[in-house]
């Protein structure tokens, strides 16, 4: 996903110059390319979160199109005031990206463990939330967010993410993608957690439970539409997020069930338990713990569609 | 354009609403406005290249007020010149009204950057110094902050930054009142030596009386001190300045004034100076 982000922003700042590129000072041997191109429009601010989003929100008063960039936690809850004063109630051309959202950075311990960041970027007003599944949906979502105005946040993964979409040419904020159709069950997942949602899908095909797959790229606005079909079509939903179960996709989807007025839907929500990781490791390492490895899922879907 | 405005006027002007919109509002924060008010006296009436039937024009000046809650001042200059009905700011901080008690630029022109929690401001200002430079426009960027402001660790951020990036085009002018929220500055976190900080800082420093025009004038029209380095004016002010009762006292920081005192202030801010 980093490898797609930083192609695709240097492709659109080819032809907007508008565009410009702030880190703090994380992003080494992914930045050098924009810095390489268009120097000009580059500033390392220094271990500067704070400052960095302010400064982002100044340009972006001045006509530029300011994309943020850091790891984790650090462009989100290390400034998530100047987000929400000087970027959100201005209203302003700011694009924050992360890169290692959810668990990218396992063995690093719990400070590069970006498992709230979607909960606290969802309740801001004027924030848009997109975490992309897989690079296609990277590429496609960068166009898409320099082309609206506004605050976004991109959630990106590592650069390790396998393609799930082969043919993917049509991507709209806050339209779900149906990656797979099923009439059984409905595995509703956000970000990096597609591939293993949809290889969790394909297996259990060959046990005989049919699942949809939806990626639920855009957290906010969610597509509540694609979430009330899936409840009236299928009749189960089963959330699946790389994220605290406080706040993400899961409570999101929560929310528009419980006001849906349909009281014979089931629902599960699969996601990190409210605590910090005890013990470190690689990233399958620790989404085994937290039920997300495609076996976690697989075991969650079964038990979800018993009651079914 | 901006010649016809007296500062002299216009700091009676801005002290005299201030005090209005306090008392009515039976808002905090009157002192704050006091100790700034000749500073945006000289700014607004002969300093920022403004207009008032534009006042999203692109080549403007720009001014953050990061102290936002000395918004009242800053309000009462926009309306004097011209940005909007004076009457607006009767409606200052009462139900419905879009002038909040601390400085928001949604449904008032001529604010440039809301702010209101302290420490924001510098950093938005570095952002539109640097889009300046790097445009090679020719606007300077004004950010007038508080001293107890910089207790928060993001001024520093930013401070480091304009000099790192020598954005001579970024001005900031310390409103030095030397009382923050508890007590004076020096019983709850002492800044000094504070001009030796800004210099070590790499910024070109000047030292004024906050409420003198002559001073605060000269040093406004020497801009950039350094051509390779940022600005900084401390201004040394007195919180309540132009009110015997409320100078230099604490309590003005969150008392509103009621009648009486409010024409008795109002007497004095007009026979003053």
């Amino acid at each position: 996903m980093r490898t797609e982000f930083i192609k695709e922003l240097c492709e659109i700042a080819e032809t907007d110059d508008r565009i410009w590129l702030l880190t703090s000072d994380l992003g080494y041997s992914v930045l050098e390319q924009f810095y390489n191109l268009f120097p000009k429009r580059y500033i390392n601010v220094g271990v500067a979160e704070q400052n960095m989003t302010g400064i982002a929100a100044g340009l972006a008063m001045c006509g530029k199109v300011a994309f943020t960039y850091s790891i984790a936690n650090f462009p989100t809850l290390r400034c998530v005031e100047q987000i929400r004063n000087d970027v959100c109630y201005h209203n302003v051309d700011v694009k924050i990206v992360a890169v290692g959202g959810g668990l990218v950075y396992g063995a690093l311990g719990m400070t590069h463990h970006g498992t709230e960041d979607l909960a606290i970027m969802r309740a801001l007003p004027n924030m848009t939330v997109i975490a992309p599944g897989d690079p296609v949906e990277v590429k496609l979502a960068m166009r898409a967010i320099v082309e609206r105005k506004g605050p976004y946040y991109l959630r990106l993964g590592s650069s390790k993410e396998p393609i799930v979409h082969q043919n993917l040419t049509h991507f709209q904020i806050g339209k779900a993608i149906k990656v797979k159709d099923g009439s059984d069950v409905t595995l509703i997942t956000t970000g990096g957690m597609l591939y293993n949602t949809y290889q969790a899908a394909e297996k259990l095909m060959q046990k005989g439970i049919q699942a949809r797959v939806l990626s639920m790229h855009t957290l906010k606005p969610l597509d509540a539409e694609a979430v009330m079909d899936a409840a009236q079509q299928t009749g189960a939903i089963l959330t699946i997020e790389e994220h605290s179960i406080i706040g993400g996709l899961g409570s999101a989807v929560a929310e528009i069930l419980a006001e849906s007025g349909n009281q014979n839907i089931i629902f599960k929500r699969l996601a990190i338990r409210d605590l910090f990781c005890q013990v470190v490791g690689s990233q399958e390492y620790l989404r085994g713990i937290y039920g997300l490895s495609v076996d976690g899922i697989i075991k969650a879907v079964q038990s979800l569609c018993g009651f079914h | 354009m901006n010649g016809e405005f007296k500062t002299q006027v216009l700091a009676k002007d801005i002290r005299s609403h201030v005090l209005r919109m306090t008392h009515k509002a039976n808002a905090s924060h009157v002192g704050t406005c006091l100790s700034t008010a000749d500073l945006l006296a000289v700014l607004y009436s002969k300093i920022l290249r403004i207009n008032p039937s534009q006042p999203d024009w692109s080549g403007r000046d720009r001014f953050i007020l990061s102290k936002g809650h000395g918004c009242a001042a800053v309000y009462a200059a926009l309306a004097e010149r011209g940005f909007f009905p004076k009457e607006w700011l009767e409606t200052y901080g009462k139900d419905g009204s879009q002038l909040a008690q601390h400085i928001t630029h949604i449904g008032i022109p001529g604010v440039d950057a809301s702010t209101g929690s302290l420490g924001h401001g510098l950093s938005i200002g570095c952002g539109m110094a640097m889009a300046g430079k790097r445009d090679s426009r020719d606007y300077r960027v004004f950010v007038l902050i508080s001293d107890g402001e910089c207790d928060e660790g993001s001024i520093w951020e930013a401070i480091l930054f304009a000099a790192h990036h020598k954005l001579n085009n970024l001005v900031v002018i310390m409103d030095y009142n030397k009382l923050q929220a508890f007590g004076t500055i020096k019983e709850i976190l002492n800044l000094e030596p504070l001009a030796d900080k800004w210099i070590a800082f790499n910024w070109a420093v000047r030292e004024i009386d906050g409420h003198n025009e002559e001073h605060i004038e000269d040093a406004l029209t020497s801009l950039p001190f350094d051509s390779e380095k940022p600005s900084c004016i401390i201004a040394h002010t007195i919180k309540g300045k132009g009110v015997s009762f409320m100078e230099n006292q604490l309590a003005w920081h969150y008392k509103s004034p009621d009648e009486e005192l409010l024409n008795q202030a109002l007497y004095e801010v007009r026979v003053t100076e």
